[in-house]
């Protein structure tokens, strides 16, 4: 034995066996026996709760769509990253926004200066989606943007480049994610006062039930709260909470829940323990069906179909030994197999610390294709069914969801939680908790808290550079095109926008495209709309 | 157990990052060990923290950034607490920062980085001994 795998095998006995418990506190069952099953049925798949998914026949009939996150730098650099990973069979494009683009400012703005291009692509008005798009049939691929604060503008910016492609906006596939109430409360690209916020959502799903009928105008997002240190449980409850907050604005606008219900979509995380995972999406699918029934009086099928997308990664993965983080990404995208998910993006491993590279990148596409076409566990529906511990444990994360639920409603609901910071305070705390017990390696993570190497090298791999010249690159486009377009149409398209955020029951979208179609930019609309609505103030609770 | 009562610490958000919540865990620890904590929450200039830190005069500032822009913001913040006599307050870095940046940091006066993988007493610990070499024995 060498002296290196000596010290580990010591390592090892120090540990004790891992905590009987899930993540999210729910005590695991020496053996899980039939009576701790509440039904013995789990029933049929894609029949109401829809325990075991919502097709008949699983993946047996289209696969889940393998849809990997990237875009950075410039427009042009985006594009030939996208036609990279389109040759190499992806099959649906995401996009990742820079700061600016997300948080409503222009790229020569003061406020915007360093992070121009940094975290994604810059796209500050219509030529930039046509530089990103070129070559790319939008009628072909499903687009995914990360985008929030501004999603109504970026979706109206898509809008106007299917236009400009001669495709029809009908035949347009993708979601926009935003949900700005997960903003408020974890990923921090707010930028209207929530009630304004929620209006301009209203508009975007009312729209796009129309126009774009195959397109997804919002995805729920638990994960970005989940990332930030809550539990399985709560990632769920406070998405489904948000979720209904979305519902009942769609009514006060005069939606058909039948019709918008349908084109709702969800997004979360799958961390690392992996039949807690498994629960928690039958368990999500189970309690939105149940409540779009009971509560809205929801009959249609499809309506209370629970559709959502997972990243496998995040925060799960390590800075230290990050190759470990390949087999991470394996189990938790079996996970999300086996819970049933629509779209996966794997996370490549270098992704805890820096833009994956393409080497990276092409290992995270990779083992969703090993687990797709490798390792059989797609070819009958929902495996996991029946099995005693897997339905003890969603009966049991259902419970836990509903109480969750229950408690912010007994606050007075999630947008008020939201606005007096309770949510944020709460994540904060339970953020913390989590940090405590890995620190005290309750929670272990090899190769971090446990099972280091002494004197561990941390092998980084091959690095991505971004160039430093991107940014200069895409001011300098910036300039261009506000010089070239017809200033005095920018103005009017604008001024229209801004009359129609003066009233309530105005749809913004047809505006938003026109003033896309007049090359106004992302921070000229954003400034317009803030003249009228102001900004979120940030309560600041700790 | 790190000391760090009778301390007044701000943590700041540089820039359009919206990532806080390692901020606010470290927030939160500073507390704990005693310290006074002024967080200023999301989207703050480089200018506007060096007039808070000066304003609350405080005895350091902690600077939280995942966005990759900290080699800019980093230098400007304490370009501005220099512009105001402050650039003697400490200043320490947390979020993500490669590997390869953390030199020129630390170069350019940075006291401290501290990323997501350390223990946090251990970022206690290191402040504590930083601010009051006079405990650090």
């Amino acid at each position: 034995m060498t002296a290196t795998a000596k010290s580990m095998a010591d390592d090892d006995l120090a540990l004790p066996p891992p905590m009987p418990r899930t993540p999210s506190g729910i005590d695991v069952p020496v053996l899980a026996t039939p009576e701790m099953v509440r039904n013995p049925d789990p029933g049929e798949p894609a029949q109401f709760p829809f325990t075991r998914g919502i097709f008949p026949d699983g993946f047996r009939g289209r696969l889940w769509t393998f849809r990997q996150y990237s875009g950075f730098g410039t427009a042009e650099e985006s594009n030939a990253r996208y036609r990279f990973l389109l040759d190499q069979g992806q099959t649906g494009l995401s996009v990742a926004l820079d700061l600016p683009t997300q948080c409503g400012y222009d790229p020569d703005d003061a406020m915007a200066r360093a992070e121009v291009g940094k975290v994604g692509v810059s796209l500050s008005n219509l030529s930039e989606m046509e530089i990103l798009f070129d070559g790319i049939d939008l009628s072909k691929i499903s687009t995914s943007f990360t985008i929030n604060g501004t999603a109504a503008i970026i979706y109206a910016m898509y809008c106007a480049c299917a236009d400009k492609q001669g495709v029809p906006r009908a035949k347009l596939t993708g979601t926009i994610q935003n949900d700005i109430l997960k903003e408020y409360v974890a990923r921090g690209t707010w930028i209207f006062p929530v009630r304004p916020s929620m209006r301009l959502i209203a508009d975007t799903i009312l729209f796009s039930n129309d126009a774009t009928p195959r397109f997804n105008p919002i995805s729920i997002a638990g994960a970005h709260v989940r990332d930030a240190g809550s539990t399985a449980v709560e990632e769920m409850a406070y998405t489904l909470a948000n979720g209904f907050a979305y519902v009942d604005e769609l009514l006060r606008r005069g939606g058909d829940a039948t019709k918008f219900a349908k084109r709702l979509s969800f997004f979360f995380y799958v961390h690392m323990d992996f039949f807690e995972e498994v629960a928690k999406f039958r368990a999500g699918r189970r309690v939105w069906a149940k409540i779009l029934r009971d509560r809205y009086g929801v009959t249609d099928d499809k309506a209370m179909h629970f559709r959502f997308g997972v990243v496998c990664g995040g925060s799960s993965l390590t800075a230290s030994q990050p190759y470990n983080n390949i087999v991470r990404v394996g189990i938790e995208t079996m996970a999300a197999v086996l819970g049933g998910a629509q779209s996966i993006f794997t996370c490549a491993y270098d992704e805890a610390f820096q833009i994956p590279t393409e080497f990276s990148a092409e290992i995270a596409l990779r083992t969703q294709q090993i687990i797709a076409y490798e390792s059989g566990i797609s070819k009958t529906v929902d495996p996991l069914g029946g099995s005693f511990f897997v339905e003890h444990l969603t009966d049991r994360m259902e419970d836990e969801i509903v109480k969750v639920m229950d408690e912010i409603d007994a606050y007075g609901g999630v947008v008020r939680a939201i606005e007096d910071g309770w949510l944020q305070m709460r994540l904060a705390e339970r953020a913390t908790e989590r940090r405590r017990k890995i620190d005290a390696v309750d929670t272990v993570i090899v190769g971090q808290n446990a099972f280091r190497r002494e004197s561990q090298t941390d092998d980084f791999g091959e690095v991505f550079r971004l160039d430093p010249q991107a940014a200069a690159k895409v001011i300098e486009k910036f300039e261009a095109i506000r010089d070239r377009r017809d200033n005095a149409a920018v103005e009017a398209s604008l001024d229209k926008l801004a009359a129609a955020a003066a009233k309530d029951d105005e749809n913004l979208m047809p505006y938003l495209i026109d003033c896309c179609h007049a090359y106004a930019t992302v921070g000229e609309m954003v400034a317009r709309l803030k003249q009228g609505w102001g900004e979120f103030q940030e309560p600041v609770r700790l | 157990m790190s000391n760090l009562k009778g301390k007044r610490i701000m943590i700041a958000k540089p820039g359009l990052d919206g990532h806080d919540i390692g901020a606010k865990i470290i927030a939160l620890a500073l507390r704990d060990a005693g310290a006074e904590v002024i967080y200023t929450g999301l989207r703050k200039t480089p200018g506007f923290i060096a007039r808070v830190a000066v304003d609350e005069d405080v005895d350091a500032v902690g600077l939280s950034l995942l966005s990759g822009s900290h080699k800019e913001l980093v230098a400007e913040t304490m370009r501005e607490l220099k512009a105001l006599d402050a650039g003697d307050i400490p200043v320490f870095v947390g979020g993500t920062i490669p590997v390869e940046d953390r030199a020129t940091l630390i170069e350019a006066g940075v006291v401290g980085i501290f990323t997501a993988e350390m223990r946090l007493d251990d970022v206690v610990a290191e402040l504590a001994r930083r601010l009051s070499p006079e405990q650090a024995a």
